[in-house]
């Protein structure tokens, strides 16, 4: 007898029993679905967030005046507690360091913004006229500031997407006029939205000279002096070089991030949550595989008389043992397959509210996991099947 | 120490059951068999010596527990024996594995019960078919010999018929058309009537003879007089060994019962 035949003999049986077929696959229907639609929200999120870093630029370092890499328990460690940057420290960096394209010292503040009676609660983000080499966003009009506006502290102004918009609905804002905490600006340019729903707004934010921030937020700190590399591979001894720089006037409170670093933290923390939900899935899957291994138990007890007769008729263990083996295993990858296009479903009509992406080898790894459920809960109970003495299955009521 | 392994305490001299012409078609040697149960031994059988002979219709008789099924589940191929040898054509069958023992069924016997195991939600042809499945008959070949195996019990008409839509005596007659359909050497029956009224007992008793009539060996167990004398030889067994051979003298026939019948007793 062939495969076919015991493919043939095995899907005859589960049609003739079809309410408990389907009551079986449910599980690991919902095992299936789970793993495909949390990995595909645990890949998106990932991807949205890594992406939203990468659009900030690339070879960047990002100094802070702090220890964050230390442990948050010593003095001066632990957030931006110790003493700040200042100005001149972002000059020291970018006279005595060579291969930087650009060293721009940010300054950050909360602000609110107010055009007529319009008004927005936004954040400055002011640095110098490189800004534009190692921030993301993208100009939907107009220009960004030049060196002279940074020098003079001009009254000038970007404005994020979302500021525009709340301000300047349906108009071009570039060349109108807007107060910030009481002071008149002139809005030159403004940008293309960033998204970014996970990781705060980064769209409802002013851009200016840090000059201009200086005067109006009425600080010199520097919150982080963000540096361009020239080349990609230096970024590791760019990055050495300015904590070397730097120590004699900060000591240990400086931390030099690169992009990679970054990226390569997030990454490792967003990989491990994907796995632990795909895990916490996966359980559900096993769940699902113990109920098809009990419903063959009962099936083989209940078709104990059907093994004697094909036994009589000449089925040998190996005939008995396929038809439930592929039975077990035909249930498994039916619903396992059930339960890709549910989860895929699923993934696609949340992907407005989460972003979800659907991995081929989450797609792969649940097939295979379900196919290998089957097989693995389905040969005891057809290797009980094929044991049985065909005289006493045949006597068997 | 198993007690199966003792020779067993033989009262009075076995009778050799070999009275038959022509070829053997098989053979039992001095056949036991004996079930541990533990605690005690059951000698089922104590030393059964039969030839079944090519194209002849036999009864084995025998009270409960004669040990008639016994030799029923050896000759059928089902079980082997404790001790002695039976011999299949030219092939000793008394060690085979499981599986060399369903294929040797296959091939050489055809099996009619008494409550006829025919498979549930299954049609007469799959039915019928069946055997062919394990011996690796496909395709188009497989269900045209089905069809003719259930033509000649008269059932071509019923091919997609289950077996909850079938009257007892159809439901046997398929069984005789799963039977034949591997072309045995032997069709083995046990208690074939055991579960029919007394028309459709004779119906399927005039076409197990009608096989005989055709060249097939027959086989029937029974503990019931009127059925063996069906026959053409009868073996009696009792307490595990054989104690009569009788050559049928005043054989019955079916076909000539069946037309005695008034037609209310035979109304189907």
């Amino acid at each position: 007898m062939n495969v076919f035949e015991s493919i043939r003999i095995a899907f005859r049986a589960l049609n003739a029993n079809k309410a408990r077929s389907i009551l079986t696959m449910l599980g690991v229907i919902i095992g299936v679905a789970a793993v495909i639609l949390l990995v595909a929200i645990g890949t998106g999120v990932q991807g949205d967030i890594t992406g939203q870093i990468e659009g900030i630029g690339s070879n960047l370092l990002f100094v802070f005046p702090a220890d964050l890499e230390g442990g948050g328990g010593g003095p001066g460690g632990g957030g931006f507690g110790g003493t700040a940057f200042a100005v001149e420290d972002a000059a020291l960096i970018e006279r005595r360091i060579e291969g930087l394209d650009a060293v721009v010292p940010v300054i950050e503040g909360p602000a609110t913004a107010e055009r007529g009676n319009r008004s927005i609660k936004t954040v400055i983000s002011a640095g110098n006229e490189d800004v534009d080499e190692v921030f993301a966003a993208e100009l939907a009009g107009g220009r960004n500031y030049n060196a002279s506006e940074v020098q003079a502290g001009a009254r000038v102004v970007g404005l994020g997407s979302t500021v525009a918009e709340e301000l300047f609905p349906g108009q071009d804002p570039v060349g109108e006029e807007i107060t910030i905490e009481g002071q008149r600006f002139v809005v030159i340019g403004h940008t293309e939205p960033q998204g970014g729903a996970l990781t705060g707004d980064q769209d409802n934010q002013i851009y200016m000279p840090y000059t201009t921030a200086q005067r109006l937020l009425g600080t010199r700190d520097v919150g982080i002096i963000i540096v361009k590399a020239s080349d990609p591979e230096e970024v590791d001894l760019k990055s050495a070089q300015i904590t070397r720089l730097l120590r004699p006037k900060f000591g240990d409170n400086v931390t030099v991030f690169s992009q990679e670093q970054t990226l390569a933290l997030l990454s490792t923390i967003l990989g491990t949550l994907t796995f632990m939900l795909a895990g916490i899935a996966g359980i559900s899957l096993l769940v699902g595989g113990i109920g098809i291994m009990n419903i063959m138990l009962v099936s083989v007890t209940e078709r104990t008389r059907e093994i004697g007769i094909r036994k009589a008729v000449g089925a040998r263990t190996y005939d008995i043992m396929s038809q439930f083996v592929i039975e077990a295993v035909a249930l498994s990858v039916a619903g396992g397959v059930i339960g890709i296009a549910l989860g895929a479903l699923g993934a696609w009509a949340i992907d407005s509210l989460v972003p979800t992406q659907i991995t081929w080898w989450a797609v792969a790894m649940a097939f295979l996991f379900a196919g290998a459920v089957g097989i693995f809960f389905g040969v005891y109970p057809a290797w009980r099947a094929s044991r049985l003495d065909p005289i006493e299955a045949l006597r068997y009521e | 120490m198993s007690g199966c392994d003792d020779t067993p305490d033989i009262p009075g001299s076995p009778v050799e059951a070999t009275g038959c012409g022509g070829d053997v078609v098989l053979e039992t040697i001095d056949v036991s068999k004996c079930y541990d149960l533990g605690e005690i031994q059951v000698h089922a059988l104590r030393g059964v010596d039969l030839r079944i002979c090519d194209g002849e219709m036999l009864a084995i008789m025998g009270p409960s527990g004669s040990g008639k099924s016994t030799l029923m589940h050896l000759i059928g191929m089902l079980d082997t024996p404790t001790s002695g040898r039976i011999i299949v054509g030219d092939q000793d069958v008394s060690d085979l594995s499981p599986n060399r023992l369903a294929a040797m069924r296959n091939k050489e016997i055809g099996f009619v019960f008494q409550s006829f195991n025919l498979l549930a939600r299954t049609s007469a042809l799959v039915n019928v078919e069946l055997p062919l499945i394990y011996s690796g008959v496909t395709g188009g070949k497989r269900s045209q010999r089905a069809k003719d195996a259930l033509e000649r019990v008269g059932l071509e008409h019923r091919l997609g018929h289950y077996p909850s839509q079938l009257s007892g005596g159809q439901q046997q007659r398929v069984a005789i058309a799963r039977a034949l359909v591997t072309e045995p050497s032997i069709v083995l029956a046990d208690e074939p009537t055991g579960n029919l009224d007394t028309y459709s007992g004779i119906e399927v008793m005039m076409m197990l003879q009608d096989l005989q009539a055709h060249g097939i060996t027959v086989v029937v167990v029974t503990h019931d007089e009127d059925i063996a004398r069906h026959c053409e030889r009868i073996v009696r067994l009792r307490d595990g060994h054989v104690i009569d051979e009788e050559i049928v003298a005043d054989r019955l026939i079916a076909e000539q019962e069946a037309q005695e019948m008034t037609p209310e007793e035979a109304w189907e």
